[in-house]
């Protein structure tokens, strides 16, 4: 049975990986829409501090479009890392919400950590003796430990204010709570493995590796600090495999939100490739039943836009 | 505060889930900052009341209370065909990604509630939130189409309240996306009002008249919103013409359905029939500079007005497919919108994905070829003209949702004088509707309008009092707000009047190239009205 918790763990990581790959092509393969951006749109490199477009220049068409990926970065990565329109909106969320989400970025970065250390250790144990393991058992065991006290906090600080706050609470549906005390619970297992069994995340490091090279290694220990380890494994496993099959799963969507509608600014000029698209979404048959469109699904769209209405 | 205690009151009891009392409200600045001398909004009539479907204190779409159970069930299963509609390719690519973000993604995390002017000056009254109606949307959605758990989403009872209540609600926002803006995962919750007021019209044909009889089927069936037959506004613009021209002494002449011109100019027909001066202006100025430009006398050309904006986007298809067809004919290089917000967004941003071929003609804005004048040096302005205080409103669909800042704001450099200019605030990108967004400043049936100036332009007003606070608030000394927009300046001149602001502050309004002319050398002084309202 010790394979167990690695059959879970694989589980875990495939549906997580399955669930996202099938969010991103979801999102990425919808049809064109209209346009439907909102100011400022942060590509753009010479008028986005202040909400500019090039609709400011007279003949914009004519002149060339400076699209600026840096101008996304300096947006991006801030939001991304510190929820900053969070933290400009709505503050009293922000101080919740950031610890949760920074904690869940510490606590992939230590994932990420240990999955390096299995492959280096599968490569050559000598990589990790020395200052450099040192360090890297040193920041696995930071990363890790700091990253599941901010989730935990975080997490119920986010469930404290669903709770109470009244715009919150009276919105909230089981789901959403279920969710919060699912992180605090499957991080508080973790913690307190560490603190009881592993505190240099010896144990967590060993079964990652374990993932990466095959050497599924059973877990040591007295019958609790197994027991506590497997349940560690399994409940993280669960969560991985939970976050994209929820509304958790903006972490994807969110991509989409800012570069395919809030920053798509890009205009579809005469003769673009992008005519074709509107083209055929143009030739799509409608069935909206109202009386000034009766489409039963015989019109097209071009057929209902260009019907005359009869004139007086 | 009479409100709801939680969304699913949407579908319980008879009779409006609220009521916003005048002592709910923050007070206004100087010299307005008495509660008790506002007029309070007219209740409904008892007749209203046993007639129509009612969510508070108003009534915008006038929905009849359904007589019998098919009649119930009509609306319930109308909506629910609409809502699935909504989510097939073929009936809504032109919004399916966007409705589809916003409906999977949103946290209720609530942070998008304060930026809304209409949840703020209720006193935030519950049904006003933005994620109200939203969220009453989505548990639809994933209970009865996608028959999803509700211990997941939420629950919610449907019936023909929930339906006809909804489509009220719909009804309650300007659409002027500030909440979008704040949203830290990008969910649009304006856009899901829009979208319910797509599936009211385009599936159950339930839209306020105002906005579709009188509306687009108006400017579809005669030409313009406002009833204006070609003849007709061939005549008025001539009458504009002489007037203008009186006023300014310079003779102009509007050019119509010139062949090959760089420009064709759409207005807002309002202008023509509201604000005469506003186009006469935008004469003075073309000729003056010496611009090719024309006007087009061609079916619907003449008015660049677009309500299917605010509702159905096969509205909105047509009209903007006879604005593109009109400027083909005349073979223009390019059209140039007049100060009209909606029409700016409609013809340049949302049809920019519908229109393909040889209707796909550039589209500019008036607020850079105005820039573009000023530039050109070739028309002298004497700022010492415009030595009051001024302020700028911002359009939300120029603004925004097109990212069109500064050409305005350098024209004003150029024809007023700098210590008079005060900017709103926020302003730009952050600024606040008018009130008037999304169809309100045209609809004023049974008690509307005074629901709108208490809650959808109260913010409005209340920027432009702290705009120009410290000035003397009286009709000695007059204000200019500059309200580049048809639908903002009729929402302002509304507010104005109802509050008697001109009389009590000596505020007034006006859009942008009114103040131009006003500051043109060659013309005689005084082109700004300010009696005139």
């Amino acid at each position: 049975m010790q394979w167990l918790p690695y059959v879970v763990a694989y589980a875990g990581i495939a549906v997580f990986l399955i669930a996202v790959i099938a969010r991103f092509f979801m999102w990425a393969r919808m049809p064109i829409h209209v346009r439907w951006e909102l100011y400022p749109v942060a590509h753009d490199a010479k008028r986005a501090r202040y909400g500019g477009s090039y609709f400011e220049e007279s003949k914009w068409w004519t002149k060339p479009r400076e699209v600026s990926l840096l101008g996304e970065l300096k947006v991006m990565v801030p939001e991304i890392l510190f929820l900053v329109a969070l933290k400009e909106h709505n503050p009293k969320l922000w101080i919740r919400s950031l610890p949760f989400h920074f904690g869940l970025y510490l606590v992939v970065a230590c994932t990420v950590l240990m999955l390096g250390t299995g492959v280096l250790g599968a490569l050559s144990t000598s990589l990790l003796e020395g200052g450099f393991g040192t360090l890297l058992r040193g920041l696995i065991v930071a990363t890790g430990a700091a990253g599941m006290c901010l989730a935990i906090l975080g997490a119920l600080g986010l469930l404290q204010r669903r709770l109470t706050e009244p715009g919150m609470s009276t919105f909230a549906s089981g789901a959403d709570l279920f969710n919060l005390v699912f992180f605090v619970v499957a991080f508080g297992v973790a913690l307190v493995n560490f603190l009881l069994f592993d505190r240099d995340f010896s144990q967590t490091t060993s079964f990652t590796a374990g993932l990466v090279t095959g050497d599924f290694a059973a877990f040591s220990g007295a019958g609790g600090e197994a027991f506590l380890a497997v349940l560690t494994v399994v409940l993280l496993s669960v969560l991985v495999a939970y976050i994209p099959l929820t509304h958790m799963s903006h972490f994807v969507g969110k991509y989409f939100a800012y570069h395919a509608i809030r920053w798509n600014d890009k205009p579809l000029l005469r003769g673009d490739k992008g005519e074709a698209e509107v083209n055929k979404m143009l030739g799509q048959k409608v069935s909206w039943s109202a009386p000034h469109i009766k489409g039963e699904g015989k019109k097209t769209w071009v057929d209902v836009a260009t019907e005359e209405f009869k004139k007086k | 505060m009479k409100q709801p205690k939680n969304v699913k009151d949407i579908s319980q009891g008879d009779g409006p889930l609220s009521a916003v009392e005048i002592h709910d409200q923050i007070p206004l600045p100087p010299p307005f900052d008495k509660l008790e001398d506002e007029p309070a909004i007219r209740p409904l009539t008892q007749d209203a009341r046993d007639k129509f479907v009612v969510v508070d204190d108003t009534i915008a779409v006038g929905i009849p209370k359904p007589k019998t159970k098919e009649e119930e069930e009509k609306l319930v299963n109308g909506f629910l065909d609409g809502l699935r509609k909504c989510f097939s390719v073929a009936d809504n690519w032109t919004f399916l990604q966007p409705l589809m973000m916003s409906m999977e993604h949103c946290a209720k995390c609530q942070t998008c509630n304060e930026a809304c002017h209409i949840y703020e000056e209720s006193g935030h009254n519950e049904l006003y939130r933005p994620t109200f109606r939203s969220e009453i949307v989505r548990r639809i959605y994933h209970k009865y189409i996608k028959k999803h758990s509700t211990w997941v989403h939420g629950d919610i009872d449907l019936n023909w309240k929930t339906v006809a209540r909804l489509i009220e609600l719909a009804y309650r926002c300007n659409l002027c996306r500030r909440c979008a803006q704040t949203c830290p995962i990008g969910v649009d919750n304006a856009l899901l009002a829009r979208e319910i007021r797509k599936v009211a019209s385009q599936e159950m044909g339930i839209v306020p008249r105002e906005i579709h009889d009188d509306g687009s089927v108006l400017q579809l069936k005669v030409g313009s919103s406002t009833g204006m037959n070609d003849i007709v506004v061939k005549d008025n613009v001539e009458f504009i013409d002489e007037d203008t021209a009186e006023r300014t002494g310079i003779p102009i002449k509007t050019p119509w359905d010139v062949e090959g011109a760089d420009i064709l100019l759409l207005h807002n027909a309002g202008e023509i029939m509201a604000w005469p001066e506003n186009p006469g202006a935008f004469a003075t100025l073309f000729q003056a500079a010496g611009l090719s430009w024309t006007l087009s006398s061609d079916f619907a050309a003449y008015d660049g007005i677009n309500y299917g904006v605010w509702y159905d986007d096969v509205q909105f298809a047509r009209v903007a497919i006879k604005h593109a067809q009109a400027a083909a004919r005349l073979g223009v290089k390019r059209i140039v919108l007049g100060e009209c917000g909606h029409a700016h967004k409609a013809l340049t941003v949302i049809a920019d994905k519908v229109l393909t071929g040889g209707l796909k003609i550039p589209v500019e804005s008036a607020f850079t070829v105005l820039h573009e004048i000023v530039k050109s040096g070739k028309v002298k302005f004497d700022k010492s003209r415009n030595d009051f205080p001024v302020t700028l409103h911002d359009p939300c669909n120029v603004v925004r949702l097109m990212g069109i800042v500064t050409p305005q704001r350098e024209v004003i450099k150029a024809v007023v004088p700098e210590h008079r200019f005060r900017e709103m605030a926020p302003h730009g990108c952050e600024n606040y509707c008018c009130g008037g967004g999304s169809g309100f400043a045209i609809m004023s049936g049974r008690n509307f309008s005074d629901w709108r100036h208490h809650l959808t332009g109260r913010r409005k007003f209340r920027q432009i009092l702290e705009a120009f606070q410290g000035e003397e608030m009286d009709k000695e000394h007059p204000k200019y707000v500059c309200a580049p927009c048809s639908n903002c300046k009729g929402q302002i001149r509304d507010i104005i009047k109802y509050y008697d602001a001109w009389e009590k502050a000596g505020i007034s309004y006006g859009g942008l190239v009114e103040l131009m002319v006003n500051a043109m050398v060659d013309a005689k002084p005084g082109f700004i009205d300010w009696e005139w309202h």
